[in-house]
């Protein structure tokens, strides 16, 4: 950056940017932010022009999750700051080391009812890990960097820092700052040497062992170690929503994703462990069905970062609290001083039982020749004519679902969606910010129409801004996963569900935005459709997979239900 | 059953928005609150009286607000508890005397009084209280104001038939 004449609050926000290695903000601007966004003029962070502030929130989490770094997103006062409240909720939800840089109004207008105020801190009280308000620009670097720091340790999560306008116009200077001020935070990243003796003991006693992974071994970035750990003790992997890619689907201990529309072998084997192993898992109700009915004969071990998720949801029989990957590398290391890792139990009953699981209760669908297209088809051929060598973001419900059980994950960082919210529209933006993260991979947004709808206008965004994309959206015409409950659990009465008769057309939609569209509605055009699309990379691709919208999401455990009960076909409720 | 949780926190704006967001977010419920400053600058003191079963939870989240320092829980036994109190009670001339000597075995303070009416003051431990108002309400309380419950851990160390007896309380 270029020395100013005047040094402000602005200009040291963005040496604070900087001086925190951001290469990218996803933003819009406005108002009382103005002052801000001068000084990115000479300042070498790019900036993603959203066209909405929830699209640029989703675009930092895209980035955050593609990546493992904190995302950042600035938006103005008000409606500017209210409008990011979905992405730091789902950020919040997910874990997602997010900063969120917001506009207020001057300080001697604040309480007033000025234009374009809100209460921002106050509302992000609810929906961050924690928020700042500035009131002084010397404040700026320690205040910024405590954002950060806050951001990416611990559990991740979003911080969000409120500036308002005349402090971002005071004078200021900068200062290397320094976390001194951070006095109650200090989370624990070691697990207590005692406690992981006492799960080794537990676990070379199973019989029926079972790892269960979640998101928090994605964040500690502990593949290796977690591949390294489930091979020396030689247990079954299930993966949660959030954690899918973190084991490779190929390894021949992965039983893929677990609960409410998991494989069946994944819920089952949990249910019938008598040692569940939960490393940054926490026993959502997705996984778990009714907690009280889950798991019953097994012996809990739970590594967490977080404290308070331990004994949450399940009281834990051996609880350490740390980072994923330290505590897995020293139940790796104590492992080794009982024994040769090499030297694994072969547990020959458990994997026999997995195996006749599997073999009885496999995913399943009927692809007709002539269509209607599913959508678990689609995906299968996605999968195989990329080889998986791609990121996939996902929205919320049967395409994401779908998503999760078919692609068949084997890198880390490759499966981005929004798991804790369940934020539909999530695709889309966060495709655009794991593409501006990641420009040599191919990024695919796996879309519902329901979703497309809600965050489409971002398509622009990654046509001016030029971040290619692929959009697949799956048009089954409505609210596919609402109107499966409907059909279930309401005798069939559709209620604002169908979205069919009034649906945009895509393709045209996609061309007006400056992508390229294409549909496809009949299974012997997928294969084509497929590489046309992923044939163009100078554009964003939108294409419309017309899809049966009769289709149901299977496996199922009915809400609340015990997960003894996974229902594997329509006919079986 | 309640119990009393303290927590030393950062003396900074919001801070007490933030520990009633995260109880009211999460659905604690909590009985008084008291916060005050500390002997050290920039440091406060809440106590808190909540209820049992979610406590392990409780602590856990306040212990994950950036602002506290430090979380403590109090057994009965072992913590020094106290309550103010001004309750206004009904007294009639005639019967004045008879109010004012049943309030002067709780070293209740009077600190005002009309002709149908006399307003105590009165500190102490919250059993303390409790049996205050015991016995005056027969008379017909009027009015009444409580502070949240303030609480130190106490120093000398309890025989375990002292715990029993739940001295302290």
């Amino acid at each position: 950056m270029t020395e100013p004449t005047k040094f402000t609050g602005a200009h040291s926000l963005f040496r604070s940017l900087e001086h925190e290695g951001v290469e990218i903000i996803f933003g819009v601007p406005g108002g009382a932010i103005l002052p801000a966004y001068d000084p990115l003029l000479d300042s070498p962070i790019r900036h993603v022009s959203a066209r909405h502030e929830q699209g640029a929130g989703h675009m930092a989490e895209g980035y955050a999750q593609a990546t493992g770094r904190v995302g950042v997103v600035m938006a103005t006062s008000g409606p500017g700051a209210t409008n990011l409240i979905t992405p730091l909720q789902n950020a919040l939800m997910d874990s997602t080391p997010l900063v969120a840089i917001t506009g207020q109004v001057a300080t001697t207008a604040i309480g007033s009812d000025a234009f374009q105020e809100a209460y921002t801190t106050g509302l992000a009280m609810h929906c961050t890990k924690h928020s700042y308000m500035v009131t002084n620009a010397d404040d700026i670097p320690n205040l910024v960097h405590e954002a950060f720091h806050l951001a990416s340790t611990g559990r991740p999560g979003p911080v969000l820092v409120d500036i308002p306008k005349d402090v971002l116009n005071q004078l200021t200077t900068w200062t290397k700052p320094s976390l001194d001020n951070l006095p109650g935070y200090k989370p624990t990243v070691s697990g207590h040497p005692m406690q992981i003796r006492a799960a080794i003991e537990l676990i070379e006693k199973a019989e029926r062992p079972v790892l269960y992974v979640g998101g928090g071994v994605v964040k500690a970035n502990a593949s290796a170690e977690l591949l390294a750990f489930a091979e020396a003790v030689n247990a079954p992997v299930v993966t949660t929503l959030m954690a899918r890619g973190i084991f490779p689907d190929s390894h021949r201990l992965a039983l893929g994703m677990p609960g409410m529309h998991g494989l069946y072998t994944a819920t089952t084997a949990i249910q019938k462990s008598d040692l569940l192993v939960s490393l940054g898992a926490r026993f959502d109700d997705r996984v778990t069905g009714d907690p009280s009915a889950f798991a019953p004969d097994a012996k809990v071990i739970h590594v967490d970062v977080d404290p308070a998720e331990i004994g949450k949801v399940r009281a834990a029989d051996v609880p350490i609290v740390g980072d994923a990957r330290s505590v897995l590398t020293d139940l790796l290391s104590a492992l080794g001083a009982r024994r040769e890792l090499s030297d694994s139990p072969e547990r020959a009953e458990w994997f026999e039982q997995l195996g006749v699981w599997q073999e009885d209760h496999p995913l399943y669908y009927e692809q007709g020749p002539d269509g209607p297209i599913k959508v678990q088809h689609f995906i299968e051929r996605l999968r195989a004519i990329t080889g998986g060598e791609a990121v996939i973001t996902a929205g919320v419900g049967q395409h994401q679902m779908w998503a999760s059980q078919f692609w068949g994950f084997d890198h880390p960082r490759t499966w981005i969606n929004s798991g804790g919210l369940g934020t539909m529209g999530f695709a889309l933006p966060a495709a655009v910010g794991a593409k501006a993260a990641r420009p040599d991979d191919l990024v695919i947004a796996l879309d519902g129409d329901g979703c497309f709808q809600m965050t489409c206008q971002e398509l622009i965004t990654a046509t001016t801004e030029d971040i290619p994309i692929k959009v697949i959206v799956f048009n089954n015409g409505g609210y596919g996963m609402v109107k499966q409950w409907q059909n279930l659990f309401y005798g069939g009465r559709l209620s604002a569900v169908e979205l069919g008769g009034h649906c945009p057309d895509y393709p045209k939609l996609a061309e007006a935005m400056g992508c390229v569209g294409l549909r496809v509605d009949h299974p012997s055009e997928i294969d084509p459709a497929i590489e046309k699309t992923l044939a163009i990379n100078d554009k964003s691709v939108v294409l419309e997979v017309v899809v049966d919208p009769e289709e149901m999401c299977f496996p199922m455990v009915p809400a609340g239900g015990s997960n003894d009960n996974v229902v594997m076909r329509r006919e079986d409720l | 059953m309640q119990h009393t949780l303290t927590a030393l926190v950062e003396d900074k704006p919001g801070v007490l928005a933030r520990i009633s967001a995260m109880f009211s977010n999460r659905g604690f419920n909590i009985h008084s609150l008291a916060v005050g400053p500390t002997h050290r600058e920039g440091l406060s003191r809440i106590t808190l009286v909540v209820d049992a079963p979610e406590l392990e939870q409780m602590k856990k989240q306040l212990n994950k607000l950036v602002n506290v320092l430090k979380v403590q829980e109090m057994e009965p036994a072992e913590a020094l508890e106290r309550e103010v109190m001004i309750v206004r009670v009904s007294a009639q001339p005639t019967n004045r005397g008879e109010v004012r000597d049943t309030a002067s075995l709780f070293d209740a303070k009077v600190i005002d009084i009309s002709t149908t009416a006399i307003t105590f003051e009165v500190a102490g431990t919250p059993q303390h209280l409790h049996t205050f108002l015991d016995h005056l309400s027969p008379y017909g309380v009027v009015d009444l104001v409580k502070s949240g419950r303030i609480a130190m851990r106490r120093e000398s160390a309890l025989t375990p038939a002292a715990a029993i007896a739940g001295v302290g309380k």
